[in-house]
């Protein structure tokens, strides 16, 4: 239970990551910017490929060969987290300060170790936050509370268990347990439960929910689906084409879109659509994105000026930013 | 696990049986009617047909392959058509040998090639992965028994460093018999003599056999952890904070291995085969040379048991590798 | 056109290629440029000379000139190699589509004679059929390609046995495609690429093995400049006249780590999953 100082735990401002491909650099995000409130669960929510996994991955300096941060900059309480080294983020950073839950619970888990080996790992790592001289014995007593947290039965049993032998919504339990081993403050996670089935779906949610108001977490959630958010998030920011291009507690920006694209977008879900509406057009390809806002190109609204530069954000009422030229500085909507 | 090495042992089965038939068609196409050639130059017809009821080689042939199976069983292999001695003898006693060198070159292939391997996959691309890439192929190229001899060029004939051939220098009495292997014997009964001795006699045959296998290991694992590399749970464990060097020699390498060690079985196969020839050369005392005797004097029994040894011995290593393979990928035994 | 850029981008394949391209050169030309008595006869008074401007390898014991035999020796060395694999390929592909096609006791009978010959090292399996067949060039090559068709049979089976499980096949048949033109308009391409990455492995495989085999007395016979049986007839010269030893030696793994180079690269395009891994 960490009590928080209000304020942002995680800035992230004008971030731009581009990949070396065999047909040129794509810029996978392009002057994203977002702020993550102590202990606040804030939604990151786009289509796929819009650089929402890739933003999470730029933070804990994980990106994948052949691409880099072009600029901007990540600050973890004050401190920059572009320019550190691979060693100096592995050791400070990953699992310590920032827990990861990942995507597909099939595949992030090691078949060949047994769960409490690898639960195991960023204790031995990192240590046991607030007991330095921690033995094994205290540690696996530790990580047992951890799984009885995280609802999962037959603790003891289940350390001893292999991956294969759980559920997916198991395996997701396990793996939000590991995210917390090392009592981090901030926790990112990468679209965890797109694999499950509905009705565990819910339950991770909840169980996420739980877990991040009783330790005082902040939580950066990406996810593609809007009801997600709905449920779990305080606040979203909305992504498009690596550009962030909306920003606001969850409310405002579900009852009251801004921007164009956030308004078809919620137009799309299955619980609002009247008929079946798409936006049309296609995402651009990110080796030739189009110049300014990147969704100029299927707005409806679209202004010359759209095409002309970045739209900078503007913001539209209390915590609630929008970049689109619609709200620049003394314009009404 | 225990019904996975019962079903595995199973599966084993119809090889050796073909194997079996393999070696006693072979046995018995050579010469027709053995009888003769056994009696000697002077029988009578008597004498022949004497030796033919003895022996049985009036009986169909399936019977005939019923007793051999039967000699087979009790490790009667026939004695050599040369110097007339129990090929299943002589055989027993050149084993541990060829065991001894095999081992050793397996270990050192396998602890020197697993590392280089796993670099060369981690540095990608490097220079240093290129090289690996070329030096590797060309260990697989090389003719193990001309890099012997040229070994003993350089280190026994110029540099006089190493002992030209043998297990041990002439007139050194063996260590005491506990598992004919001698660097494992001396060590027991704490000869450091004798294990200084039969350690230099060993290097240069060990190594010349390792060539092939290290350079087959270290490719194994190399494309073994590239693969895993890609994988998942790769990610996962760099975001989730753990040391690198724990992620690629703790996580990775236990991934890629399960892959190499079933290499490890055909690696010994091919392991035998370069034994003979680097056996003949450096005077090695296994099967090996034991082959190669019999070839150049004609000694089909003796070269026919050999093949039938070394399939029995090929077979087990299989198996155990198998099992091994059980053992450090667990979902393997819940699969056959 | 794509798949030879790809190809050309992967260097040590193209190094092996070069190497395959010079060595079959040599074997075409050396025989006809070399002259008779360099390499079968010799001049006594030349015997064991080092390395010189007028015999770049040196002489042999009987006075022949070595680098004269280790070219000649390439056509000898492709030659077997070519019709072990040859005869291996003429055995194991036909026995591989049998059996990957059709299904029953005279499939599986095939394979388990497949397992039977794969039971024992190649190199032993060789020796005791080599032992049966009697010695010389012919029974090598004989030996060894009974003991590499099992390679050939697996691999093509098991191509074939995944062709025909897929849906094409039952469909081709439901059209009524008679078996013979479904083997061999649509399995037999799919088996192509494995068998010739396998057979050009083999190659090199091949090559070592004779080599082998002819130093142990049981291949080539003399004055063949077969390049094993050099290497044992020069072995007692040794550590003064090296250079008999060294070259052929030398040669065989130029040639050998050619075909494995070439073979690798082959491997690396055919398989689009073992690209990822180089």
């Amino acid at each position: 239970m960490t009590p928080h100082t209000p304020g942002p735990v995680l800035e992230i401002s004008d971030l731009s990551v581009v990949i070396q491909t065999d047909e040129g650099e794509a810029q996978i995000l392009s002057h994203a910017s977002l702020v993550l409130e102590a202990g606040s669960i804030h939604g990151v929510v786009g289509e796929s490929g819009c650089g929402k996994s890739t933003l999470l991955k730029a933070i804990l300096g994980v990106l994948p060969k052949r691409s880099r941060i072009e600029s901007g900059s990540v600050r973890l309480g004050g401190r920059d987290l572009v320019g550190l080294s691979r060693e100096t983020l592995q050791r400070e950073v990953r699992g310590r300060d920032i827990g990861f839950i990942p995507q597909d619970p099939f595949q992030a888990l090691n078949p060949v170790f047994r769960v409490e080996t690898q639960l195991m790992e960023t204790l031995t790592t990192h240590g046991m936050r607030g007991h330095p001289h921690a033995d094994r014995k205290a540690m696996r007593a530790y990580l047992v509370s951890l799984l009885k947290a995280v609802q999962l039965s037959d603790t003891e049993e289940a350390l001893e268990r292999y991956p294969h032998q759980f559920s997916g919504g198991q395996r997701q339990r396990l793996l939000i347990a590991a995210s917390l081993a090392c009592a981090p403050g901030i926790v990112l996670a990468d679209e965890p439960t797109t694999a499950l089935d509905v009705t565990t779906q819910l339950q991770i949610l909840k169980l996420l929910r739980d877990l991040a108001g009783e330790r005082g977490l902040s939580m950066l959630f990406v996810t593609h689906d809007f009801g997600v958010v709905a449920q779990l998030c305080d606040t979203v920011t909305v992504m498009y084409a690596g550009q962030t291009v909306e920003t606001g507690p969850v409310r405002a920006v579900l009852d009251d879109p801004k921007h164009p694209y956030t308004r078809m977008l919620l137009a799309c879900h299955p619980d609002r659509a009247k008929e079946l509406a798409g936006i049309p057009g296609a995402v651009p390809s990110p080796l030739r994105p189009p110049p300014g806002c990147r969704f100029h190109t299927r707005c409806p609204e679209a202004r010359s000026e759209c095409s002309a530069a970045r739209p900078a954000h503007a913001a539209v009422g209390a915590g609630h930013e929008v970049a689109c030229v619609l709200y620049a500085a003394g314009r009404a909507p | 696990m225990t019904r996975f090495i019962l079903r595995r042992l199973l599966l084993v089965l119809p090889s050796l049986f073909g194997l079996l038939v393999l070696t006693f068609v072979m046995l018995r196409i050579l010469p027709n009617d053995p009888s003769a050639a056994l009696a000697g130059e002077n029988a009578t017809p008597a004498q022949i047909a004497a030796i033919r009821k003895a022996y049985g080689f009036d009986e169909p042939i399936w019977k005939q392959f019923v007793i051999y199976l039967k000699q087979v069983a009790q490790a009667d292999l026939g004695n050599s058509t040369i110097s007339g001695r129990p090929v299943a003898t002589d055989i027993a006693l050149r084993l541990p040998a060829t065991i001894e060198l095999t081992l050793c070159a397996l270990v050192f292939a396998t602890l020197v090639g697993i590392p280089l391997g796993t670099l060369a996959a981690v540095w990608h691309n490097s220079p240093f992965d290129h090289v690996m890439r070329i030096v590797t192929v060309g260990g697989l190229a090389i003719a193990a028994f001309w890099f012997a001899i040229i070994l003993q060029l350089v280190f026994s004939m110029s540099l006089d460093w190493l002992p030209l051939r043998g297990r041990l220098a002439v007139g050194t009495p063996e260590p005491a018999r506990f598992t004919r292997l001698f660097l494992v014997d001396s060590l027991l009964t704490g000869r450091f003599d004798l294990f200084w001795n039969a350690l230099q006699h060993i290097i240069m045959p060990a190594f010349t056999l390792s060539l092939g296998g290290l350079a087959s290991i270290a490719r194994f694992t190399r494309a073994g952890v590239l693969d895993t590399l890609q994988k998942d749970f790769v990610g996962y464990a760099e975001a989730a904070g753990y040391r690198t060097r724990r992620i690629v020699w703790v996580y990775v390498l236990r991934n890629s291995v399960v892959a190499a060690t079933t290499q490890i079985g055909l690696l010994f196969g091919a392991l035998i085969s370069s034994a003979v020839a680097v056996e003949a050369i450096f005077d090695w005392p296994g099967i090996g040379s034991y082959a190669v005797n019999a070839i150049l004097t004609s000694d089909y029994k003796a070269i026919l048991a050999v093949t039938l040894v070394v399939g029995v011995i090929y077979a087990v290593v299989n198996i155990v590798v198998d099992i091994t393979h059980a053992l450090l990928d667990p979902r393997v035994a819940e699969s056959l | 056109m794509l798949i030879v850029k790809k190809f050309l981008r992967d260097v040590p394949a193209v190094l092996g290629f070069v190497i395959i391209v010079a060595v079959v050169l040599v074997a075409l030309i050396a025989p006809l440029l070399a002259s008779a008595e360099a390499v079968y006869d010799g001049n006594i008074m030349e015997r064991l000379k080092p390395p010189s401007v007028e015999h770049w390898f040196g002489t042999d014991n009987l006075g022949r000139d070595i680098f004269a035999r280790v070219m000649v020796g390439a056509q000898g060395a492709l030659i077997v190699a070519l019709s072990v694999v040859a005869l291996a390929i003429a055995i194991g592909v036909p026995a591989g589509l049998y059996a990957g096609y059709t299904t029953g006791w005279a499939s599986e009978l095939v394979m388990r004679v497949t397992d039977v010959f794969l039971s024992v090292p190649q190199l032993i399996l060789a020796l005791a059929v080599a032992q049966l067949i009697g010695k010389g060039l012919e029974s090598a090559m004989l030996a060894l390609a009974l003991t590499y068709w099992p390679f050939f049979c697996r691999t093509v089976f098991s191509e074939t046995r995944r062709v025909r499980n897929t849906l094409f096949v039952d469909a081709l048949q439901g059209i009524g495609a008679s078996q013979w033109r479904i083997l061999m308009v649509h399995v037999l391409p799919n088996v192509a690429s494995p068998v010739i990455v396998r057979a050009t492995i083999g190659m090199g495989f091949t090559i070592l093995t004779t080599a082998v085999l002819g130093f142990l007395g049981i291949g080539a016979t003399p004055p063949s400049p077969d390049w094993g049986l050099a290497i044992a007839e020069s072995r007692e010269y040794l550590p003064e006249s090296w250079w008999a030893v060294t070259f052929p030696g030398l040669a065989i793994l130029i040639t050998v780590l050619g075909f494995n180079l070439f073979g690798d690269g082959m491997r690396d395009l055919v398989d689009p999953r073992l690209r990822r891994s180089r």
